[in-house]
């Protein structure tokens, strides 16, 4: 059976237009407002990216940080993360589901042990920020014997016989960071020149999709459409903690903005 | 798992950074992999270049002044009534602890790279004011990353650090301590790596800053091997060399040298910070069990929760207040090469009281931890045993928390 995700990107595909991708952190800011979450925004986005908090990360800007805090603030447990995923998948079970987190979770919870469970709970890949390759290669293998994807991160700084060398051995998805910077940062880089770094990836596996991500926004995301999928996260934490503030329900504000986010991809 | 003999300890690593196998390694995310691969090619070609290593030892001679005393304690020995005690006065180096090591050797790195920017995290402030300094010495523009809660209990080294020149960033997430100035500096890299060079401010992080720390800080124990000989003839028989362990920066270089002598011949003992007396709280992972994890791009021991959350310490120590501990000394302690033991804050406050009476040394609290287990331990050892306390810092910097503490009459400059 094909990966959920690989599915996502097919149908992606014929409707002419690139993948959508969101990341809202998993307890933020409660397990049942997370869960209720991911069902609001499923319609709308394609490949649904939920972050396991971790309170000393080192690759996430200031809007994830605060969501992260708040989730584990209000008592998140990574085994609450996965029976999320799992009501979830009872929602709307074809939609894909990737974790994203730091090692040090998984390393806790025991490699074998947290894979079984993600398999248990339907998730469908897995991005571990500071897993990079080549230390990452035993645990990748791991993942693809239970068919869950371990998307590989590429970065600017990335060079070219790395991109190889990762490419040869990624899964169907990687994930291309569009500039340096932490999740969030205000695009430094034109969309124009990130496209032309994308093809460049692209170029040496036109087969494996490469989803973009970090400083993508409602103003951005139009211009980037041409990428296999493209990445909002910080955007989405950014409107779950002003809604907070202004004492609004977080789910329908994000709802809408997933909805905007769709329409200027199509 | 083995220390090898003849190989220097920051150089036994595996392909991937592991000390041990299992210690260290390089947990980042991939847009700092070239810069620190950069960043190893350039440390390994220098780190066997003479014109390089004269040129690093001419800024220590010259500018930290190097060698720094190994004095008697004539009059706390006489007190105390068992071994001999004695200090490396390291805090005599230029700017007043052994982080000016580390930070004057990441500056020379920054420069033959080509840096205009560096940038470092700071908890006592002592990484970041030596920073400051070395970065104002080479024409470097220096930022320094420093959790909200030092910042308040560190002002004269803040003070320090902006009369060098350096903006200070304040830390306010989770405990606005050491542990998120240094999440906070490495985020900092990832989006500026391209044009900014980072100091870690002590052994840890990824590997290659880790063994850039312990070469740099070994300068200590070189000088120490030198002076014992000058001393006594040759290395005491009986040795036991005392430091505390916050990262691990200056126990590292004060242990490097003698690593190849038998443990029975000359210990290394390593004081962590026990935290307030009272309190569940400590940042001591070594000596109270804590699982190895994840912090900082190195696996080691650290205080974390079942789930993986690194949790809060506590010390009275800024300096020593860190969840983690360098993959170095987690090695050292497998291997049983060192013995690691810790010390509350009161028993902290209690030796620098007693140093501070009998000796004209004014050990920070960070060196008080390590004074306090030397002192309670030198009681009960033969007269003819060694023993060594690094006082790695002065207490200048501890003046409001002493105060406070201790009252006025400790705080007056001697």
């Amino acid at each position: 059976m094909l990966n959920p995700i690989s599915v996502a990107f097919k149908k992606a595909k014929q409707e002419n237009r690139p993948a959508l991708l969101t990341y809202t952190v998993a307890g933020d800011s409660s397990k049942k407002q997370s869960l209720d979450i991911l069902k609001s925004i499923s319609k709308n986005a394609d490949i649904l990216e939920v972050g396991v908090p971790h309170n000393t990360p080192v690759a996430d800007g200031s809007q994830i940080q605060t969501s992260a805090y708040r989730a584990i603030k209000n008592g998140i447990k990574v085994n609450d993360i996965f029976k999320i995923v799992k009501d979830f998948k009872k929602f709307d079970k074809n939609k894909p589901v990737i974790l994203m987190g730091y090692y040090n979770m998984i390393f806790q919870y025991d490699e074998n042990k947290f894979l079984n469970k993600c398999k248990l709970s339907g998730v469908n890949g897995l991005i571990v920020v500071d897993l990079p390759w080549p230390e990452n290669k035993n645990f990748a293998k791991k993942c693809k014997k239970k068919s869950i994807y371990f998307i590989q991160l590429l970065s600017p700084t990335t060079t070219k016989i790395r991109l190889k060398k990762i490419i040869k051995d990624s899964d169907p998805m990687n994930y291309f960071i569009s500039m340096l910077s932490t999740t969030g940062g205000k695009l430094k880089v034109s969309p124009k020149e990130i496209i032309k770094n994308y093809i460049k990836i692209k170029k040496i596996n036109p087969k494996k999709k490469v989803v973009i991500g970090f400083g993508i926004t409602e103003k951005t995301i139009g211009k980037l459409k041409s990428a296999d999928g493209l990445v909002v996260g910080s955007a989405i934490c950014k409107e779950i903690s002003k809604s907070l503030k202004h004492r609004q329900n977080p789910v329908t504000n994000v709802s809408k903005l997933v909805k905007k986010l769709k329409n200027k991809i199509l | 798992m083995k220390l090898k003999k003849g190989i220097p300890v920051i150089d036994q690593g595996n392909k991937l950074g592991f000390w041990g196998g299992k210690f260290g390694g390089n947990f980042v995310p991939e847009t700092l992999k070239k810069p620190i691969e950069d960043l190893e090619v350039l440390f390994n070609k220098l780190k066997k270049d003479k014109e390089f290593i004269q040129e690093r030892d001419r800024y220590f001679k010259n500018w930290i002044g190097v060698p720094t005393r190994f004095i008697k304690l004539e009059n706390l020995t006489r007190h105390v009534g068992g071994a001999q005690i004695w200090s490396k006065v390291v805090s005599d180096a230029n700017g007043g602890a052994h982080k000016v090591y580390n930070a004057t050797v990441h500056c020379l790195l920054a420069k033959r790279s080509g840096k205009k920017v560096i940038i470092g995290d700071t908890g006592a402030g002592y990484a970041g004011k030596m920073l400051s300094m070395a970065a104002k010495k080479f024409g470097l523009k220096c930022k320094i990353f420093m959790g909200a809660k030092d910042i308040a209990r560190q002002q004269p080294n803040v003070k320090a650090m902006k009369k060098n020149g350096a903006e200070v960033v304040p830390v306010y997430s989770g405990s606005q301590t050491l542990v998120d100035a240094v999440s906070e500096c490495m985020r900092f890299w990832v989006a500026n790596c391209d044009t900014t060079a980072m100091c870690v401010g002590s052994t840890v992080g990824p590997a290659v800053f880790v063994r850039i720390c312990g070469w740099s800080t070994s300068q200590i124990s070189r000088e120490l091997k030198v002076q014992l000989i000058d001393e006594f003839g040759s290395i005491p028989k009986k040795l036991k060399l005392y430091n505390c362990v916050g990262g691990g920066s200056s126990s590292f270089g004060f242990w490097n040298e003698f690593m190849d002598y038998d443990k029975k011949k000359c210990e290394f003992i390593g004081v962590e910070a026990g935290g307030p007396a009272k309190s569940k709280k400590h940042a001591a992972p070594l000596t109270y069990g804590s699982k190895i994890g994840i912090l900082h791009g190195a696996a080691q021991y650290v205080n974390q929760n079942s789930d993986g959350q690194i949790e809060e310490t506590e010390s009275i120590s800024a300096g020593l207040d860190y969840p983690g501990i360098s993959p170095l000394h987690c090695f050292l302690k497998d291997t049983k090469r060192a013995r690691y033991t810790a010390a509350s804050d009161e028993q902290a406050l209690n030796a620098y009281k007693l140093v501070t009476k009998f000796e004209k040394l004014r050990p920070s609290l960070e060196p008080s931890h390590a004074f306090a287990v030397a002192i309670a331990e030198s009681k009960k050892l033969s007269k003819d045993t060694i023993v060594v306390v690094n006082s790695c810092g002065d207490a200048y910097k501890d003046r409001g928390i002493l105060e406070k503490r201790l009252g006025k009459k400790y705080v007056k400059s001697n």
